[in-house]
């Protein structure tokens, strides 16, 4: 990425964001901000605290009892804990979680569930929508034939295209995938990938992953936390170069340690 | 790194001439895999034999006496013939309303105790409260209702503070049955649903209620039969030694009148009355036992028909 051509506008902001869990410090104080249509990994360890980072994003950390969010995070400017309609927040904000979760219905109903959610009930729009998420999913031509067979039915990796198909279907902004590719076999991982690359014109990605390799084929920067800090945050020519701003990266993405 | 290498089975040509031949400890895996079966099954034959025995010796003592006329027509003669209408329409009654105020209020309330209450000391004072309301006997249920719907509500001995009591003896387990039941729904499923921005009750009535519905029914359904079988709580809230009604209408009891029960009516005649011929309060136990072995076949059917329809 070429910086200083044109500045970046910052899609989110996040400065000196601590998470505690009970008496567990999952984040100590991290500051990155996130630029409008790039794809941002974060690399690390588990147990690192990558999976949180996204979930105050949406703020599902208030669903976890005796979370505490310290810090601000600003989306589009607006801090997120000020927000009044936080279903509106989090149809911003598209979730790939490492396991996919089929929800019990069809799966057409498993598109259409968060727009219907959101109040659309025009079936011409709705039939619209299923179609060109699951498209972007790669997932139509398997199953535009059984559109009302469960979503729970399918197999592991089409259930995490579904559950992408999903996160895109509440046309976000931002779209997290957390290890999306951990059930996913290595074909379909190549195909989402591509599938990534072309959503990068329309939302910005934050892609967190165990695979040092994915972050550098897809990012265009990546962030290194280790233990809830912050380590490293650099474009992908730095960070995945023989010389980064810290020793503890070079070690992890060579898989030194880690 | 000079690690021994492991032998492994599969690369070496002899050793293929182990695979079939049986181990000592083979012999006794095997062995104990037997006992261990055949005691379990023992235990379920042992648990099938007293309920077969009992339905059987109840049906053998009944027989003369069970007719259709045997459900339809009062006792007669200071309860020594006839049959048991009153009394049958009574338990119907009793449970029906009983459940129509036990079964909203209790699934109601499981609904906010499983997926609104934070963990916090009122809740868990208000769970602790149900798992042991749960297990209050029902003579302590009857002298609450007798205090609360009799005395203070004004209701006098009635169909309605014997309904409203039962309700209050059967709320707590249909509480816990339908927390259990929510319980069972994968947690993946709401976050899915929140993190596409549904509202919780959106996720509840698209989600989390249709797959737990079988269960939920289950409960209240089984709470059928306690509440049609217990005398304690209805002896002194409506239930009545005797009363004749007009045989054959279904109406014939109204929400302030005191009303017989079956639980009630077999009590009386088989420990109150002398002179009652045999048939008659085996016949009453089969009637009793058959109406809940009724209800409870229709929960078993509406159970499968929605466990087919579950959806993971």
């Amino acid at each position: 990425m070429v910086v200083g051509m044109e500045k970046p506008k910052k899609k989110i902001e996040i400065s000196d964001l601590r998470v505690i869990y009970g008496r567990k410090e999952a984040l100590k104080g991290i500051t990155l901000d996130i630029f409008e249509n790039e794809i941002f990994a974060i690399i690390g360890p588990a147990q690192s605290g990558k999976t949180t980072l996204l979930k105050v994003l949406n703020r599902t950390t208030d669903f976890v009892p005796g979370t505490q969010v310290k810090g601000t995070v600003k989306i589009d400017g607006e801090n997120i804990k000020e927000v009044k309609n936080v279903y509106e927040l989090r149809r911003k904000i598209g979730m790939v979680f490492p396991l996919p979760v089929g929800l019990p219905l069809s799966i057409y109903d498993n598109v259409a569930f968060a727009p219907r959610a959101a109040g659309i009930r025009n079936p011409g729009e709705l039939n619209e929508l299923v179609e060109r998420c699951l498209r972007q999913a790669a997932l139509w031509d398997e199953v535009k034939d059984r559109l009302d067979s469960l979503g729970t039915r399918l197999s592991g990796g089409q259930q995490q295209r579904l559950t992408i198909a999903r996160a895109l279907s509440h046309q976000p902004e931002i779209l997290c995938l957390d290890e999306f590719s951990i059930a996913v076999d290595p074909v379909t991982t190549m195909r989402i990938e591509d599938v990534l690359k072309e959503l990068r014109s329309q939302v910005t990605i934050i892609l967190v992953t165990n695979l040092v390799q994915q972050a550098r084929r897809l990012g265009d920067r990546t962030a290194f936390i280790l233990d809830g800090e912050l380590i490293e945050i650099d474009s992908n020519e730095v960070i995945f170069s023989n010389s980064p701003g810290n020793r503890m990266t070079y070690d992890y993405v060579m898989g030194n340690f880690g | 790194m000079h690690q021994q290498p492991e032998t492994n089975n599969l690369d070496q040509p002899h050793a293929n001439q182990n695979l079939f031949t049986e181990t000592p400890f083979v012999g006794k895996k095997r062995r104990t895999e037997f006992m261990a079966k055949g005691v379990f099954f023992l235990m379920t034959v042992l648990m099938v034999v007293p309920l077969v025995l009992i339905v059987f010796y109840l049906f053998y003592k009944a027989f003369p006496i069970l007719s259709i006329d045997f459900l339809f027509t009062n006792p007669t003669h200071g309860m020594r013939a006839g049959g048991i209408w009153a009394a049958l329409l009574g338990t119907m009654y009793l449970v029906l309303i009983s459940l129509l105020v036990s079964a909203p209020i209790g699934v109601l309330a499981a609904v906010y105790l499983n997926e609104y209450a934070r963990d916090n000391w009122f809740t868990r004072i208000i769970n602790l409260a149900v798992v042991n309301l749960a297990g209050v006997p029902s003579i302590v249920h009857a002298l609450f209702g007798v205090g609360a719907f009799v005395l203070f509500a004004r209701m006098g001995r009635s169909i309605l503070a014997a309904s409203l009591t039962l309700a209050i003896m059967t709320l707590p387990v249909i509480i816990a049955a339908t927390k259990e039941a929510l319980n069972a729904v994968p947690m993946a499923f709401r976050e899915a649903c929140w993190n596409v921005g549904a509202s919780r009750w959106q996720t509840i009535r698209l989600i989390v209620l249709p797959n737990s519905i079988s269960g939920i029914l289950t409960g209240i359904i089984l709470q059928v039969s306690r509440a049609a079988g217990e005398t304690a709580p209805i002896m002194f809230t409506g239930a009545v030694f005797f009363k004749a009604i007009s045989e054959g209408d279904v109406f014939a009891y109204g929400l302030f009148d005191q009303c017989m029960a079956l639980s009630m009516h077999l009590f009386t005649i088989s420990t109150q009355v002398p002179g009652v011929p045999e048939a008659l309060p085996y016949g009453t136990a089969v009637v009793l036992l058959g109406s809940v072995l009724l209800v409870n076949m229709l929960a078993i059917v509406i159970r499968a028909f929605l466990r087919s329809r579950k959806k993971w």
